[in-house]
């Protein structure tokens, strides 16, 4: 009995724990190894001597079985690893200590002897002078076999090789390589001396050493481990920790998806399974701290969605991706210049076959004529490119330099061929580096001059794979390329051109289809986007949309999409009635066509002549039905966007309606990722300035999801869903469902956001509900610190947020309560101190809160006191009919003070005020009327009095005849 | 030359070359005659000789490998008479100028071929890739490599895998990869020197 259930406990275990070696591999495993071993032991040992009865001895039983498979993982593991790992100074000494042993006059040695050039160690286990290794070389031996001269071999960390032997004065070693790059020692001298090779095999010589390795297992791991950290191997190491974590953790990453592509045993897979996971979300995190600091951006921009929709290995690919781009985007040269490097080292770690076939083949490159060259050429395209190994390998034994040489040459078929390669090869984000390194885009960029329409093509569409980040992008612009990329698009014009023709000939279209390609990779930087409409790219993307190949029209639209950005180029779009045919590629059947045309809305749609077009052509129905299939997330996120964009106009907000799209928007507010989210709170937000919308919204029960997402971090999803609440309080009975839900208290902890435009929104949205809440007063008192931080906000150098805070300054006043606490805050000053700006939006809602303000106690003094009055006469100078309206009603609250009378007559208030009194709007001209009244009152009283009112100023007050003839009496002082 | 022989000589051209105008045709029969003239042949042999023809590609056409250009000679000189004639001439040009891809593939083929046993074997690939690499190493290193790379292209082109390659190897491996059309050296003049040759000739 007791035996069984210890025995489905057992399998258990093991099934909720399948992987234990990978889980122990993925910490320190050397200890680990070491510590469970002897615990697992010693707590055995205990039960045996405390009890004998049976059901201990079958638990012990079992335990010990489970350590054998413990043991029996571990070792097969190590196995792997140690067949993995590069070499180190570690595993040379064991190779050369074993081959001394084996060494020595005779017919049984293999070896007459094996030593080290230098005795002298260094700590890290080399031997080989410091500047030496830097190159990763390890040390020097020479070597005698029997049948052969001596031998002088250096062992670096990428092989072993012959070098140039031992100079005449017997001090130095001639450290250039001179024969081929072997994977250890054995290996070499194996392939140099027969007599080594044979007596290697009689003695038995692998075995001792297979067994060798074994045994020293952990020291090779813990080696492993310390060459990571070791920091003069990667000299040039940033000191800015932070960048370091993120590009080692894109390089372990980019390293895991590379072992996947060798497709190795399941067992390289799980090496560090755990460590990798916590490396992506490491990067992730780093990415979206970037993108934060990066701020301000983020609204005009539609974010790619973060890979965690996509499952599994796409996703380190992603991640490897995206990872590199922010580097690419963010960071200086060295950074970008220390990836490579430290790869190149892990590349070497286990070298396969390939790469010695394609040193060969490079070789041949190198030396042949054209027709060697064109067959090596042919046979390296054999390879399959697409995979890590072959694309570094390449790199690894100079080939780019070769093939990039290759495109120089005036052979066409050696610069198809080299083409062909380099367009395969450029996938990877390494290799892209070593290019623009080596100066293959000016080449490149040459080649798309070529009369030979194929050449174009595959230049074109390299460029297309290397301009994948910001320093590629420059270089193809400054060597002119944009303007030859956008003259391939030309294919009328390229017709009548005069081109050779020959057997590797392509259509013209395809020619514009690469153009478009290599446009699409390059119009991500804004320098480009502005050369392509300045090169007349756009109409003639506009020419090539109207075609119908779905291959031509997808990078036709993503370059479009791109240069949407910039609003020269939305301009150009406009006047291309481009629009028109994008909506009616929002009907293909082509996923990632729909997808980008509607970024493409997206970006075209921040116009409001654009938004008009969008309805006029019919667009906004295809883009609410899109909206249904939401299996897609990088075209729901699109769409959406478009959908958001195109609803800031009222018109298409009623058609969306119409549509039935706010009762879909409303479903799609869960389980989707943000940036889908972001989107949809948006368009919510937008529609909700219809009254029927809002209703709709409440009757589909958005309010609740909505409100929900008031918690989250995402700045750009916060500023959306903040707008959205607040559009949502404008309706009482749904600002009932918002206090139930305490979105208020929400709402208001927003305010301590980092971000100024999550605050200034957040404020925003609190407006409405002050105005609509039930006892807003009490509800508003109820968040304790929650007035005294509005007030502080006041000091905040953000417009935007100041303006906010000061409309939301003008709701709370209205309750005498809190008007007298936010007085006692310290409000009058701090609204004072910002009354000098000339920001029309600042300036109405300041004076909103002042007039509000003039309430309670003494405030309309201290607004005096604190010179606030003769700041805001200056606003009725202003253009904006609301800020004369809002500044006119401060001053009529203002005038009832006597000082301030006189300093607004004395900045010339009464003409102004006077001109406003003809004004159409009511409220103007009563609150401009009233305040006019005040100040003659005063003066009116005064004049009655005949009693000189304030001797200190040397003024007298103007009278009622004076104020007749305001006009001429305005300059008087 | 008399009209009327020459209007029949076009005739007769035309109805076995389809890629060239008429007046083409007498344009190339022209020149061919010309040529014929200024090589100094004797006047009852109404041809070009080995070496008058490899100077003209050499000359017209920018070509410069001696051996290939000697074995584009067979490969024009299709009666084995050593001599091209007129009616060779037109033919081989129209592939040179208008060959079809079947046509050049053809082309090549016979090239490569040489004796006409049908395939391109192993020692004749050898011949032909001989002076590919630049001397550095000794002979023999030289040699060596050289029969790498033999086994390098006989591994992609030889897909029955009979040590040597046939017609249908050869039109496979370059319809897979038209690269690979002029494999074992130019047969073909480059495509601006042919531009170039019609500028001047018709």
């Amino acid at each position: 009995m007791a035996k069984s259930t210890k025995l489905t406990e057992a399998q258990a275990c093991i099934e909720a724990n399948r992987n234990p070696v990978a889980k122990i591999l993925g910490l320190d495993y050397k200890v680990i190894d070491e510590i469970s071993e002897d615990s697992s032991v010693l707590s055995i040992l205990d039960k045996i001597t405390k009890d004998d009865d049976p059901a201990s001895e079958t638990k012990m039983k079992i335990a010990m079985l489970l350590k054998q498979l413990d043991l029996h993982l571990l070792n097969h593991t190590l196995k792997h690893i140690s067949l993995e790992i590069r070499l180190n100074p570690g595993t040379f000494k064991n190779d050369i200590e074993l081959l001394k042993r084996f060494s020595g006059k005779g017919k049984q040695t293999v070896l007459e002897f094996i030593d080290y050039t230098s005795d002298y160690e260094f700590s890290n286990g080399c031997r080989a002078p410091p500047w030496r290794q830097l190159r990763g070389e390890i040390c020097y031996v020479l070597v005698k076999p029997h049948d052969a001269e001596i031998l002088c071999v250096t062992c670096s960390k990428g092989g072993v090789f012959l070098n140039g032997g031992k100079t005449d004065d017997e001090e130095e070693v001639n450290y250039e390589r001179t024969g081929e790059i072997y994977k250890d020692l054995v290996t070499l001298l194996r392939e140099k001396s027969a007599i080594f090779s044979e007596n290697m095999s009689k003695q038995g010589f692998l075995h001792v050493r297979s067994c060798h390795l074994c045994t020293e297992k952990v020291r090779v791991s813990e080696g492993q481990q310390k060459e990571k950290d070791q920091p003069d191997e990667t000299p040039r190491k940033t000191e800015d920790a932070t960048l370091h974590k993120a590009s080692t953790a894109s390089h372990r990453s980019a390293l895991e998806s590379s072992r996947i592509n060798l497709g190795k045993k399941q067992m390289t897979k799980r090496l560090e399974p755990s460590l990798n996971w916590k490396t992506t979300v490491d990067a992730k995190g780093k990415r979206s701290s970037v993108r934060d600091t990066q701020g301000g951006k983020h609204e005009g921009r539609l974010e790619k969605p973060r890979p965690s929709i996509l499952p599994g290995i796409a996703q380190f690919r992603k991640s490897v991706q995206k990872v590199e781009d922010i580097i690419s985007d963010s960071t200086s040269e060295s950074e970008e210049d220390e990836e490579p490097s430290e790869r190149r080292k892990e590349a070497n770690a286990d070298l396969p076959s390939e790469y010695w076939q394609i040193q060969k083949l490079v070789k041949y490159l190198k030396r042949g004529n054209q027709t060697a060259t064109v067959i090596a050429l042919c046979s390296m395209k054999d390879f399959k490119l697409a995979q890590e190994t072959c694309q570094l390998a390449i790199r690894n034994v100079g080939g780019l330099e070769v093939l990039i040489n290759l495109l120089e040459t005036d052979e066409v078929k050696c610069q198809i061929g080299s083409l062909q390669i380099l367009k395969e090869i450029s996938h990877n984000p390494q290799i892209r580096r070593n290019i623009v390194e080596l100066g293959g885009l000016p080449v490149m960029v040459n080649i798309l001059d070529s009369p030979f329409k194929c050449l174009k093509c595959l230049a074109a569409e390299t460029i297309a794979n290397v301009a994948k980040f910001r320093r590629a992008r420059r270089a193809v612009r400054r060597h002119g390329g944009i303007t030859k990329l956008v003259a391939l698009l030309d294919h009328e014009q390229n017709s009548t051109e005069p081109t050779y023709s020959s057997l590797y000939e392509t259509k013209d279209v395809e020619v514009a289809r690469c153009g478009a390609l290599a446009l699409w990779s390059c119009s991500k930087s804004n320098g480009n986007k502005e050369a392509i409409r300045k090169t007349g790219g756009i109409h003639l993307l506009a020419q090539l949309l109207k075609t119908s190949h779905e291959n031509m029209l997808i990078p036709v639209v993503g370059t479009l999409q791109e240069c949407a950005s910039e609003e020269n180029c939305r301009a150009a779009i406009k006047a291309e009635r481009i629009i028109e045919n994008l909506v009616k590629n929002l009907n293909s059947e082509n996923e990632q066509l729909q997808e980008h045309c509607a970024m493409a809305i997206y970006q075209c749609a921040e116009d409001e002549e654009t938004r008009h077009l969008m309805r006029r052509h019919g667009g906004l129905k295809p883009l609410a039905s899109l909206l249904n299939e939401t299996d897609n997330k990088e075209r729901l996120a699109a769409v959406t966007g478009a959908i958001w964009k195109c609803s800031i106009s009222k018109e298409n907000a009623t058609k969306f309606r119409k549509y039935k799209a706010i009762e879909t928007l409303v479903g799609l507010l869960t389980d989707q990722p943000e940036e889908v989210l972001v989107n949809v709170v948006g368009a919510l937000g937008e529609c909700c300035q219809e009254q029927e919308n809002r209703v709709i919204i409440r009757k589909c029960g958005g309010i609740q999801p909505l409100v929900k997402l008031l918690v989250g971090t995402n700045q750009a999803l916060l500023v959306n869903v903040t707008k959205a609440v607040g559009a949502c309080a404008v309706e009482p009975e749904s600002m009932m469902i918002i206090d139930s839900l305490d979105a208020v208290r929400l709402l208001w902890s927003l305010l301590k956001s980092p971000h100024p435009e999550v605050k200034a929104s957040a404020a925003w949205a609190l407006c409405p509900c002050i105005q609509n809440a039930k006892d807003a007063g009490e509800m508003v008192r109820s968040f304790i610190g929650g007035l005294e931080l509005v007030v502080s906000l006041l000091k905040s150098d953000n417009k935007e947020v100041l303006a906010s805070v000061c409309a939301a300054i003008t709701n709370i006043a209205k309750d005498q309560e809190n008007l007298a606490i936010i007085t006692d805050y310290g409000v009058v000053p701090l609204l004072s101190k910002i009354a000098n700006t000339t920001d029309d939006k600042l300036r109405q809602h300041l004076a909103e809160a002042i007039s509000r303000c003039c309430m309670w106690g003494r405030n309309r003094e201290a607004f005096g006191e604190h010179r606030a009055v003769g700041l805001l006469v200056r606003y009725l100078k202003s253009n904006d009919a609301n800020v004369h309206r809002a500044t006119a009603q401060a001053l009529y609250q203002l005038s009832e003070d006597a000082d301030n009378c006189i300093t607004m007559h004395e900045n010339g208030a009464v003409k102004l005020l006077l001109d406003m009194i003809g004004s159409s709007d009511h409220d103007l001209q009563e609150a401009a009327a009233g305040c006019i009244s005040n100040i003659r009152r005063l003066a009116l009283a005064i004049d009655k009095a005949r009693y000189p009112y304030n001797s200190n100023r040397h003024y007298k007050l103007p009278s009622i005849t004076q104020h007749r003839t305001c006009h001429s009496h305005a300059q008087e002082p | 030359m008399e009209q009327r022989v020459l209007k029949k000589l076009v005739k007769s051209i035309s109805s076995m070359v389809k890629s060239f105008k008429k007046s083409e045709i007498e344009c190339l029969i022209r020149i061919f005659h010309s040529l014929v003239k200024r090589a100094d042949v004797r006047l009852d042999n109404t041809g070009l000789d080995r070496n008058a023809f490899q100077a003209i590609l050499h000359s017209v056409f920018g070509m410069t490998d001696d051996m290939l250009m000697n074995r584009v000679f067979f490969a024009f000189d299709k009666d084995n008479d050593n001599y091209i004639n007129v009616k060779e001439w037109v033919k081989g040009l129209s592939v040179f100028l208008r060959g079809t891809f079947e046509e050049k593939l053809k082309f090549c083929f016979e090239v490569y071929c040489l004796n006409g046993d049908g395939y391109i074997s192993r020692e004749k690939i050898f011949d032909m890739l001989k002076n590919g690499l630049h001397q550095q190493s000794p002979e023999e290193a030289t040699d060596e490599r050289i029969k790498e790379l033999v086994d390098i292209a006989l591994n992609k082109m030889d897909y029955d895998n009979d040590g040597k390659i046939s017609f249908s190897d050869f039109e496979k491996a370059v319809k897979e990869d038209r690269l690979l059309l002029e494999v074992f050296g130019p047969c073909f003049p480059e495509a601006k020197n042919c531009l170039d040759f019609e500028a001047l000739a018709f």
